[in-house]
């Protein structure tokens, strides 16, 4: 079980209260998908994703990175549990989407820098370290159920 | 993947743009490290304090920036370019290269930090690649 001080339970509870899902979540999706072009493989049925320009302002990559960051409510609600939380969805990502779990990394990656912009200055060392510290265990719960 | 004509001039332009905040940026991305990565603390056992904004991580932020400086003047041929470099973090500093990936994950998440209009992705994807190709240079000499 993965152990949570007070600050990061509170840190993570706090910057998920004040995130803009829609704003973030489309910002995400659609800089991983410039940054890392090889995770548009996914994405195939997203129409014009030829250009950086094409994929920030393509609509459905925007409604697909609200739906993701979504996705995480359920482990900021169980933060004692979140292996248990994702093992349908590791399934589905496995079985049904077939997405290389290595991806999960990047698109941690690219939220990370994204809430970053958003926070500013009170994004301090500490509570990077707490949010890339729950991305960590988030990104390895859907990676479980791979085999 | 190798930074094309108009990715180099991105870059070079970006991180003109920053240069009077560099040693911000340096300070900032090497504080993070070493509190996001505990493990890369490793490096600086000789630092009587590795605690964000100290002095010594504040000198060495500077260096390392100088060095990132040094690559951007170089974008032509960075591996050319930073050999004394590399030299230095084989044989003398022993660096384990997967380091290197670390600090630039730190220092992109400050430049975006810092510059939330200016870092766009497009911005983003080409300084991510000068430092990965920055990293494959400073591996150069390894082995």
């Amino acid at each position: 079980m993965v152990e949570w001080t007070e600050f990061e339970r509170s840190t993570i509870a706090d910057i998920f209260s004040k995130l803009n899902y829609d704003v973030a979540g489309s910002n995400a999706l659609a800089r991983c998908l410039v940054v890392y072009p090889w995770t548009q493989r996914y994405f195939g049925k997203f129409g014009n994703l030829y250009n950086a320009a094409a994929i920030m302002g393509n609509p459905m990559v925007a409604a697909h990175g609200t739906v993701v960051l979504h996705g995480l409510d359920k482990a900021v609600k169980n933060m004692d549990d979140i292996k248990a939380t994702y093992a349908e969805l590791s399934v589905l990502h496995s079985e049904k989407l077939h997405v290389d779990p290595d991806n999960f990394k990047l698109l941690a990656d690219c939220l990370t820098i994204v809430v970053a912009s958003q926070m500013g200055s009170a994004f301090t060392p500490q509570v990077q370290a707490a949010l890339q510290k729950f991305l960590a265990v988030v990104v390895s719960s859907l990676g479980r159920q791979y085999h | 993947m190798s930074l094309s004509a108009k990715e180099k001039a991105t870059v070079t332009d970006f991180f003109q743009k920053v240069a009077s905040r560099s040693e911000e940026i340096g300070t900032e991305a090497l504080s993070r490290m070493l509190v996001v990565y505990p493990q890369t603390k490793s490096y600086f056992a000789h630092w009587k304090d590795t605690s964000p904004g100290s002095a010594p991580v504040r000198k060495h932020g500077i260096t390392i920036m100088n060095g990132v400086y040094e690559a951007v003047g170089k974008i032509d041929d960075i591996t050319g370019g930073l050999l004394t470099l590399s030299e230095l973090h084989a044989f003398m500093l022993r660096v384990d290269p997967v380091n290197f990936k670390i600090l630039t994950h730190c220092i992109l998440v400050v430049l975006c930090m810092l510059f939330p209009e200016e870092f766009t992705p497009q911005i983003h994807v080409a300084v991510d690649k000068f430092m990965a190709l920055l990293a494959l240079a400073l591996s150069e000499k390894y082995r």
